[in-house]
C-alpha cells in the first residue's frame, strides 16, 4: 500500500475508490455490532455469503458488514442500497426470500419491514423511520453506512479530509480557535469547553505533550461511546491526529473498556490501517507531524472514567483518582501536559474543521452548540441511539423520536447523566436539552444516557440502584465516598425493605451535602445526585415506603404483593402457564388467584396479562 | 521566589510550592489531619484538613495539605462550613471504628459526644494509608499495601500471607494513627519481625495521644531507624 | 500445577516489560488459564521488577481479574440501569436458585461462573444475560433454564 504523502495523494485516492465502485450492485448493509451480533447476526452474514454464492450473485449483489446502526432491539438490521429499504429481525431463513426481491422485480419482504407500533403503519424505507428521520445525525452519520474495518469506506465518505486541511494549511492555533469558535464542549460529562482546554494545554511547558481518547464509558444505559468506536472508529482517530496537532502531542492512547471487545477490535484494525495509509505513524500525510497511537484496555473500573483516575490506570497502577490542582491540561501522564477527551467530543471535531467553526456553531443553543447522541432506552416504545441537536425538548425526544411510553402506561420520569445525573419528572417535559436547563433540573447532561420510566419503576430503588452501583465503584481512598455510600446504601436498602426511619431523608440529605462538597473526586461529589434529585421530584414515594412501608410501583418486594382482581379476570390461564414458580391456581374461564405466600414477584404474570387484571397492592 | 496568603486574618510569608496546611502550622495556626506526614507526599483520603479558601473571588473547600498557597489567596481553617465538615468526618469514622479510643478521643476533642450514623461493622483501620504510603516511600520495602477497591478496601501482605520483603523495622505499627499494626515474632527465624494487621491496642495511650512531647515515640523512631539503616546497609551489599 | 513461563515470556516480551502497561500485561496473562494463579503472578512481579504488592493492589482492584479458576462458561447479568429496570434482580435471583451459587462464584462441578457485569452497552436489549461471548436478550425467569440448558448439553 502506497502511503499518501500529500493532501491531493488524499484526493486522488478517494477518487479511484469511487471510480471502481460498481454503482449497479445492491449493497445489503448488514450490522455486525454487539447489539446485532448478540441477535445472531453473523449467521445472517453467512447465509448470505452461501446463498450469494450459490446463486452465483457475486457480481450483482455486495454485503457491507457495518456498525451500529442505533436501533439494536430491532436486530439483526439490514437495509439494501440503493432502494434503502430497512429490514429488521432478519434470520438467516430469511437470506433467500430477501435475494429473490433483488432481480429487479421492485419487490421486498413485507415480514421484515418495520412496523410503527402506535399507527401500525409500514415503514419501506429506512429515511421513513421515525428514530431517524427525526434525529440529526451528524457524529454517528457514518456508523450503520461504512465498514468499520475498511479505511478506504472512510476515505470515500470524505474521511481524513479534515485532516489533510489542518496539516497542510491550518496552525495549531488556528485549530484551537476553531474548536474554541464552535463553542464545543466536552461530551464526556464534564461539558467543559473543549477549546479551551486544548488552549490550556498547548500553552503549558513540557517537553512532552499527551493526547487520551476516553472510551471507558461506564455509566450504566449509555452505549453511545460504544456505537461510535464500533461504527466510526476512524473518526475518532481522525479527531485525535488534529487535537495532538493542535495541542503538540506526539502520542495518544485510546482508553477501552476492556467490556466493549468489538470496539477494541474495530480500533485496533483503524489504527493499523492509517499507519499503512500514511494517515498516522511518523511524517503524517507528508506533514512533518509524527503521532503515534496505542490502546490500553481498561479492566472493570467505573471510577477509570474519571480523567485522573484514568491517567492512574494508563500510569500501570490501581485507579484512585488524585486532587486538582494540579490539572491534566498542564500536568497530568507522567506529569506531562495531558488532553483528555471523550471519544464523542473527538468524533466532533473533523466536523468542526470541515464545516468551519461558524457553520458547526449554527445548530445548538446558545450555550450548547452542535449535536449530541443520546442513548434512549427503558420504557419508550422505540429504544435506540439518536442524535438530536442541542435544545431540542425532552417532550420532542420521548414522545417524539421514542414514540412514547410502551404498553400503554404513562411517563413517570427520565434519568440523565447516569449515576452522576438526576431523575426529571413530566412537569419539566417540555425543558430544553442542553447542558446548563439539565443542570438547573438537578440533573445533568452526562455521557448522554436517557433513561424513561414508567408508574412501574420505583423512584426509591432507582436511587438506591444507583448508589448500590456506585459502593462498589466507588475506589475507597476518601472517606466521604466510601463511608457516604456505605451509609446511604444501609439507609436505602432499610427503607426498601420496610424498616425505614422517620429521620431517614434528613440524614441522607446532609450526607448528599457533605458528599457533594468533600469527595476526592468527581464520583463521590456527584454521588447524592440521584437521591437528592428523586427525594426532590418523589418525596411522596420515600415516605410511602417509610410511613406505609408500601411500594405502589411494585419493585420492592416486601412491600408490595401482586394480586388478581376477580372481576376483571377472564380465566384465560396465561398467566398460570408462565409462572416459574407455578403458584398461579384457578379453573379455565374462571377468575385466578395467587399464593401470595410463595410467590417470588418475578413479574411475569403482571406483564404478561392482556387484560390488566393482576395489580400492584 | 515568595507566597503571600492570609490565614484566619493573619498575613503568612512562604516559599514557592508550599501547602495551605504548611503554611498555617508556620503561622502556628492548626489544622487537624489524619492521613497527613511531613515525610511522605499528601495523600487527601481523611478529608479532615479541609479549610475554605477564596481566590480569584470564588470561595470554595478544600484539602490543605496538597492545595498550593498562592498569592493573594485568603484561608479560613475554623467556619461553620468547615466545621461541618471535620464533624462528618468524624462521625462518619465513629460509625466504622466504634471501639477505637484514638477515634473517640479525637472526635471528643472536637466537640462530638457520638455518631449520627448506624455502626454496621467495628473496623480498626481508618485507611488513611499512613502505612502503606511510609513502607513503600519512606523505607523503600513495600511489604504491605492497599487491596480490593470501595468499601472492601484494605491493608494487607500480598495473598494475606506472610510478607518476604517486610524488614521488620516497625515504621507501620509506628505510623498508624489508631494503633491497629503490631510487631510480631517471626515463627522460624529469630530475631525477625513481621508486621501483623488489625490487632487493636485495647490499652489506651499512656499519654492521652500527645504525641509531639512523648519520650515512648523517641525510644520507637531509634529503634526504626537502626532496623531501616541496617536493611540500607545489606542492600547496598548485595 | 504447571505453569506456563514460557507463554507468560512471550507477553512481557509484547509489552517489551513496560511497566505502564502492566494491566494489558496482566490481561493476556489472565487469558492462558481464565485466572491468574498466584505463582504466575509472583513470577511476573519478579520479572518486571515490580513490587508483588502493587501487582496484588491491581488485580484485586480490577474487577476483571479472577484469582480462583472461573467455571468453564461465565455468566454475565448485566446490571444496567436499562437492565435493572428491566427485570435484571429477578434473572439475577433465578440463577442463584438455579445454579446455587451467589454472585462471583464458581459452581461444584465448575461448570458455570456467575457474575454481574456493568453496563454491556446493549442497553436495547435489556435484560440482558451474557454467557461468555453469548448475548441473551430480554431475558426473563421463564428463559433462564432453557438458555442455560443449552451450555449443559454439550457436557
Amino acid at each position: 500500500m502506497e502511503q499518501i504523502t500529500d493532501i491531493s495523494g488524499l484526493e486522488a485516492l478517494r477518487e479511484e475508490i469511487l471510480a471502481n465502485r460498481n454503482k449497479d450492485k445492491t449493497i445489503l448493509r448488514t450490522c455486525i455490532s454487539t447489539g446485532c451480533k448478540a441477535q445472531k447476526s453473523l449467521k445472517v452474514v453467512e447465509a448470505l455469503k452461501a446463498a450469494i454464492k450459490e446463486h452465483g450473485l457475486q457480481e450483482k449483489v455486495e454485503i457491507k458488514k457495518t456498525g451500529c446502526h442505533g436501533f439494536c432491539e430491532m436486530g439483526p438490521i439490514m437495509v439494501v442500497e440503493p432502494e434503502n429499504i430497512f429490514y429488521r429481525k432478519v434470520k438467516p431463513e430469511d437470506v433467500g426470500e430477501i435475494l429473490s426481491t433483488l432481480n429487479g422485480s421492485g419487490g421486498v419482504v413485507e415480514r421484515l419491514l418495520w412496523k410503527d407500533p402506535v399507527t401500525k403503519e409500514l415503514a419501506t424505507h429506512e429515511r421513513e423511520l421515525p428514530l431517524y428521520s427525526k434525529q440529526n445525525k451528524n457524529v454517528i452519520s457514518r456508523s450503520g453506512k461504512i465498514d468499520p474495518a475498511d479505511i478506504e469506506d472512510y476515505i470515500a465518505s470524505g474521511g481524513y479530509s479534515a485532516l489533510s486541511k489542518v496539516l497542510h494549511s491550518m496552525k495549531p492555533a488556528e485549530v484551537i480557535n476553531a474548536v474554541i469558535a464552535s463553542g464545543l464542549r466536552g461530551r464526556g460529562g464534564g461539558g467543559f469547553s473543549t477549546g479551551l482546554k486544548w488552549k490550556i494545554c498547548s500553552n503549558a511547558p513540557g517537553d512532552m505533550k499527551y493526547i487520551v481518547a476516553n472510551g471507558d464509558e461506564g455509566d450504566p444505559g449509555a452505549f453511545m461511546d460504544r456505537s461510535l468506536m464500533e461504527g466510526d472508529p476512524h473518526s475518532i482517530v481522525e479527531g485525535m491526529v488534529i487535537g495532538a496537532y493542535a495541542i503538540g502531542a506526539s502520542r495518544g492512547f485510546i482508553y477501552v473498556r476492556e467490556e466493549y471487545p468489538i470496539a477494541i477490535e474495530h480500533l485496533s484494525i483503524a489504527i493499523k490501517k492509517s499507519e499503512e495509509y500514511g494517515l498516522l505513524g511518523n511524517d503524517i500525510m507528508g506533514s512533518g507531524f509524527d503521532f503515534s497511537v496505542q490502546i490500553n484496555r481498561g479492566a472493570g473500573a467505573f471510577v477509570c472514567g474519571e480523567e485522573t483516575s484514568l491517567m492512574i490506570s494508563l500510569e500501570g497502577k490501581s485507579g484512585t483518582p488524585r486532587s486538582r490542582p494540579p490539572y491534566p491540561a498542564i500536568e497530568g501522564l507522567w506529569g506531562k501536559p495531558t488532553i483528555i477527551n471523550n471519544v464523542e467530543t473527538l468524533g466532533n471535531i473533523p466536523l468542526i474543521i470541515s464545516k468551519g467553526a461558524d457553520e458547526y456553531a449554527a445548530v445548538g443553543t446558545e450555550g450548547s452548540k452542535g449535536t449530541k447522541v443520546f442513548s434512549l432506552v427503558g420504557k419508550v416504545q422505540n429504544t435506540g441511539l439518536i442524535e438530536v441537536e442541542m435544545g431540542t425538548t425532552l417532550r420532542e425526544i420521548i414522545f417524539g423520536i421514542g414514540g412514547g411510553i410502551r404498553k400503554g402506561r404513562s411517563f413517570k420520569a427520565v434519568q440523565t447523566g447516569g449515576p452522576s445525573g438526576g431523575c426529571i419528572p413530566i412537569t419539566k417535559i417540555d425543558m430544553s436539552v442542553d447542558y446548563d436547563s439539565l443542570r438547573e433540573a438537578g440533573a445533568i447532561m452526562g455521557s448522554g444516557g436517557m433513561i424513561v420510566m414508567d408508574e412501574t419503576s420505583c423512584m426509591v430503588d432507582v436511587a438506591r440502584y444507583f448508589i448500590d452501583f456506585l459502593m462498589y465503584e466507588s475506589c475507597g481512598k476518601c472517606v466521604p465516598c466510601r463511608e457516604g455510600l456505605k451509609q446511604m446504601h444501609h439507609i436505602l436498602e432499610n427503607i426498601c425493605e420496610g424498616t425505614g426511619e422517620e429521620k431517614d431523608i434528613e440524614t441522607l440529605t446532609g450526607l448528599a451535602r457533605f458528599m457533594s462538597t468533600s469527595s476526592l473526586c468527581g464520583l463521590g461529589s456527584t454521588a447524592p445526585n440521584p437521591v437528592l434529585s428523586t427525594i426532590r421530584h418523589f418525596r411522596h414515594e420515600y415516605e410511602s415506603h417509610i410511613h406505609d412501608r408500601k411500594c405502589r410501583s411494585g419493585v420492592c418486594k416486601n412491600l408490595f404483593e401482586y394480586i388478581i382482581d376477580q372481576e376483571l379476570c377472564n380465566g384465560c390461564g396465561l398467566c398460570r402457564v408462565k409462572c416459574p414458580e407455578k403458584v398461579v391456581s384457578g379453573e379455565k374461564k374462571k377468575p385466578h388467584s395467587i399464593d401470595n405466600e410463595k410467590c417470588i414477584k418475578c413479574g411475569i404474570c403482571f406483564n404478561s396479562c392482556k387484560f390488566n387484571a393482576i395489580v400492584v397492592k | 521566589m515568595k507566597i503571600q496568603i492570609i490565614i484566619d486574618g493573619h498575613m503568612v510569608q512562604v516559599d514557592n510550592g508550599t501547602s495551605v496546611l504548611q503554611a498555617s502550622r508556620k503561622a502556628g495556626i492548626d489544622i487537624p489531619t489524619l492521613c497527613y506526614h511531613e515525610a511522605l507526599k499528601p495523600y487527601g483520603s481523611c478529608r479532615l484538613c479541609m479549610v475554605e479558601i477564596v481566590q480569584n473571588k470564588q470561595r470554595r473547600l478544600v484539602t490543605s495539605c496538597n492545595f498550593p498557597a498562592e498569592t493573594g489567596m485568603e484561608v479560613f481553617t475554623d467556619t461553620d462550613g468547615v466545621k461541618q465538615v471535620r464533624k462528618h468526618v468524624l462521625e462518619l469514622l465513629l460509625a466504622r471504628c466504634p471501639e477505637v479510643p484514638m477515634i473517640q478521643t479525637m472526635a471528643r476533642r472536637m466537640g462530638i459526644e457520638k455518631t449520627g450514623f448506624k455502626k454496621i461493622e467495628s473496623k480498626e483501620c481508618i485507611l488513611c494509608g499512613l502505612c502503606v504510603r511510609f513502607c513503600e516511600e519512606a523505607v523503600g520495602a513495600a511489604a504491605i499495601g492497599l487491596s480490593n477497591r470501595g468499601t472492601e478496601r484494605e491493608v494487607t501482605t500480598p495473598f494475606k500471607s506472610s510478607s518476604d520483603t517486610c524488614i521488620g523495622c516497625g515504621s507501620c505499627t509506628y505510623i498508624c494513627p489508631t494503633a491497629c499494626i503490631e510487631m510480631i515474632p517471626d515463627e522460624k527465624i529469630s530475631g525477625i519481625r513481621n508486621m501483623n494487621m488489625g490487632r487493636l491496642s485495647l490499652e489506651l495511650c499512656s499519654n492521652d495521644y500527645k504525641c509531639t512531647d512523648c519520650d515512648i515515640e523517641q525510644t520507637f523512631i531509634k529503634d526504626i531507624k537502626s532496623v531501616i539503616a541496617q536493611f540500607r546497609k545489606k542492600d547496598k551489599t548485595q | 500445577m504447571n505453569m506456563d513461563f514460557q507463554s507468560i515470556n512471550l507477553i512481557l516480551e509484547k509489552y517489551r516489560y513496560r511497566h505502564s502497561d502492566i494491566i494489558g500485561i496482566l490481561q493476556d496473562a489472565q487469558a492462558l488459564e481464565n485466572y491468574l494463579p498466584e505463582e504466575a503472578l509472583r513470577y511476573i512481579s519478579k520479572k518486571m521488577e515490580i513490587s508483588l504488592t502493587r501487582i496484588f493492589d491491581i488485580v484485586t482492584f480490577y474487577k476483571a481479574f479472577s484469582l480462583v479458576p472461573r467455571g468453564k462458561y461465565t455468566v454475565r447479568v448485566c446490571c444496567g440501569t436499562a437492565c435493572h429496570l428491566g427485570g435484571a434482580p429477578q434473572n439475577l435471583d433465578k440463577l442463584n436458585r438455579l445454579l446455587k451459587i451467589k454472585d462471583g462464584e464458581t459452581t461444584d462441578d465448575r461448570i458455570f461462573s456467575l457474575e454481574t457485569v456493568n453496563c454491556l452497552g446493549a442497553c436495547a436489549l435489556a435484560p440482558v444475560v451474557a454467557v461468555d461471548e453469548d448475548y441473551h436478550e430480554a431475558v426473563n425467569a421463564g428463559k433462564i433454564e432453557k438458555m442455560l440448558s443449552a451450555y449443559q448439553e454439550e457436557e
